[in-house]
């Protein structure tokens, strides 16, 4: 990698020994061809790092602080609250942190829904993708347990129960996730150690997924592939700077949350400490896991063998391994929803769908919410399992352009001079 | 060692090698798994939470009608003193009323005293009954109210989502008015 040009005498010597900067260059730098029409969507990306190294750091400080004990835990938080040096600042920015890790994260996954970006040859990322949502879930679960409040008790046995569902050895995976008879000391404790360990997990499979990212670059909003370098524009200084400022206009919304309406997105009752002989009238778990929590209360009758219980928990899972199989589903051959007039439609629906089950699952389970969530269960499988594959026969997609410069240089799409023209808008 | 490594080699020398393949490769699995072990056994309970396994209760203060509850392994137990028409009333009900069917005498040892692990079948909330003024559902026994689990007077369920009866734990008289849990 000699093609790294610097008069840096430093940097020389140590890109002669260790290629790092060369290897930046290509990664994130000048090296990166990235296509030249991307939109104000494609910032989710950097925004979920941004989200993920604030978590990190974050929760180091706090680990620092925090006891792991089930006598300690809700106290050593509150004293974090009240005594630590901006303790109270590290906790409010580790707790909307978490929220808005997932805000980030469900924006960045819709948009690859809306512009087909899961579709070949990326299907490889977009399945790593759905693995790191599913190592942040558990992460974001164990971590509200830590502070040992009423709803981190419940909320940490109701779901640890789901797996007594499974036959036969249910109740022995229970008992050993426990370790013990109930959600106790050494739950708390395991929960503690995981929930360090995870997030170093996720930013070994970030690295993961972005290499495969690079394998083909970024889809972009037309869903077409650059056909050429009239179709993209290095990632520095062009791109490093449009993620910049998508990071300044996010921390302008996060600070806003962490210092003006800390506790918006939190339950009161997790203020109160645990008790492990009083349940709470209302269990709610965190908003970014409601519209599972839907899902999972949505079966109320017994299939076949098959107890309620354990439907609830299968479709529940199931409502995310499926994204895994979503490229095999979705066959048609366009990506983007800008050329496909009924999926477009169909994905707001789907939006809609998704907004309306987190709203059940905050609403207890009974009539109405209850066949309310039957409903929009159904119809998010459907979505997938018949909606899509019989869209992708049955659409009509209107006509691609030819390249991605083409719509913007007026048929100059073709050209190879326009290269070095960086162009503002597509 | 390359003569030997050739693919050129005769037949019997490939299915020698394929052995040692599979056999090297099956003991390393076995290592793997031998080593394994020990770390997912270590998040079983422990010794010490083991040892906690039992509790003894003094029946004597629990008035007829009372329900009391104490705890064991870090679960409440539901302690009924059943009066005698509770008891005829759980005993009338036909079992083809019941989605996890038992009798009421298979859940007792003696009918007057009900003991139950207080943990909803569902997903392990604590049901409400043991204090007076809680709902008692619609069977006069216990309500779930996490997801609407109804119990009767027997702990057995009968609507909602809880697949099965409140657990008996196992107990045993150990004097007339003297229980021991576990
Ligand atoms: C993927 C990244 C992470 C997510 C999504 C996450 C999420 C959470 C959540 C939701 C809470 C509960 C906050 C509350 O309600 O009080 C929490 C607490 C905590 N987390 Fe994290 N966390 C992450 C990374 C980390 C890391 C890397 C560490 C330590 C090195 C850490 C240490 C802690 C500690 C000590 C607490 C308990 C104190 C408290 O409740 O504020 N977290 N985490
Ligand atoms: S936990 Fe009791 S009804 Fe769900």
């Amino acid at each position: 990698m000699s093609d790294f040009q610097t008069t840096n005498p430093v940097i020389k010597w140590i890109e002669y020994r260790l290629p790092v900067f060369s290897f930046l260059d290509h990664a994130v730098g000048t090296k990166y061809p990235t296509a030249k029409n991307l939109s104000y969507w494609w910032n989710f990306g950097s925004l979920a790092g941004l989200a993920l190294v604030i978590m990190i750091v974050t929760g180091i400080f706090l680990a620092m602080q925090y006891t792991a004990h089930v006598d300690y835990a809700f106290d050593s938080v509150e004293r974090i609250m009240r005594d630590v040096n901006y303790g109270w600042m590290l906790r409010y920015i580790h707790m909307n942190g978490g929220s808005f890790f997932f805000i980030v994260v469900y924006i960045h996954i819709f948009r690859g829904l809306y512009y087909g970006s899961y579709k070949a040859p990326r299907e490889l990322l977009w399945m790593i993708g759905v693995v790191i949502l599913l190592v942040m879930m558990a992460t974001a679960f164990m971590g509200y347990v830590l502070p040992w409040g009423q709803m981190s008790f419940w909320g940490a046995k109701v779901i640890t129960n789901l797996f007594s569902a499974i036959p036969l050895i249910g109740e022995d995976i229970v008992i050993w996730l426990w370790g013990g008879f109930s959600v106790d000391n050494p739950t708390l404790n395991r929960f503690f150690s995981l929930h360090y360990l995870l997030p170093f997990v996720l930013v070994g499979m970030v690295v993961i997924h972005i290499w495969a990212l690079h394998q083909f670059g970024s889809n972009n909003p037309l869903g077409i592939e650059t056909k050429g370098p009239q179709d993209s524009i290095p990632f520095h200084p062009y791109y490093t700077v449009k993620d910049l400022f998508g990071m300044g206009v996010f921390m302008i919304a996060f600070t806003a949350v962490v210092f003006f309406m800390p506790n918006a997105m939190g339950e009161a009752i997790n203020y109160q400490e645990a008790d492990p002989l009083v349940t709470p009238a209302h269990i709610v778990p965190e908003w970014y896991f409601l519209p599972y929590y839907a899902i999972l209360r949505s079966v109320t009758f017994d299939i076949w063998f098959l107890s309620a219980k354990l439907i609830g928990v299968i479709l529940m899972f199931a409502s995310i391994l499926i994204l895994l199989v979503l490229p095999w589903l979705d066959r048609s051959p366009v990506r983007s929803s800008k050329f496909r007039p009924v999926h477009k439609q169909l994905f707001w629906i789907f939006v809609a769908d998704c907004i309306l089950l987190g709203w059940v699952g905050a609403n207890p389970a009974e009539p109405p919410y209850l066949y309310i969530g039957q409903a929009g269960t159904a119809y998010y499988f459907a979505h997938f399992l018949i909606i899509l594959p019989l869209l992708s026969v049955l659409e009509r997609p209107r006509p691609l352009p030819n390249s991605i410069s083409e719509p913007v240089l007026k048929g100059g799409g073709t050209a190879m001079g326009a290269t070095a023209k960086p162009m503002e808008k597509a | 060692m390359t003569d030997t490594a050739s693919p050129t080699h005769g037949d019997e020398g490939e299915t020698r090698r394929d052995f040692l393949y599979l056999l090297a490769g099956g003991m390393g699995a076995v290592g793997t798994v031998a080593a394994v072990w020990p770390l997912i056994d270590s998040m079983n309970p422990a010794a010490d939470v083991l040892a906690l396994a039992s509790t003894e209760v003094d029946l004597d203060p629990i008035e007829l009608g009372q329900r009391v509850t104490v705890t064991w392994r870090g679960n409440p137990i539901f302690i009924d003193r059943r009066t005698k028409a509770v008891i005829d009333g759980a005993r009338a009900v036909p079992l083809e009323d019941l989605p996890d069917p038992e009798t009421d005498d298979a859940r007792v040892q003696q009918a007057e005293w009900l003991i139950m692990i207080g943990v909803c079948t569902h997903l392990g909330c604590i049901p409400k009954g043991q204090k007076s003024g809680d709902p008692l559902g619609e069977y006069g026994g216990w309500f779930c109210p996490c997801h609407g689990s109804h119990y009767d007077t027997a702990g057995r369920i009968r609507k909602g989502p809880a697949p099965k009866n409140l657990v008996v734990p196992p107990y045993s008289f150990v004097e007339d008015t003297k229980i021991q849990i576990g």
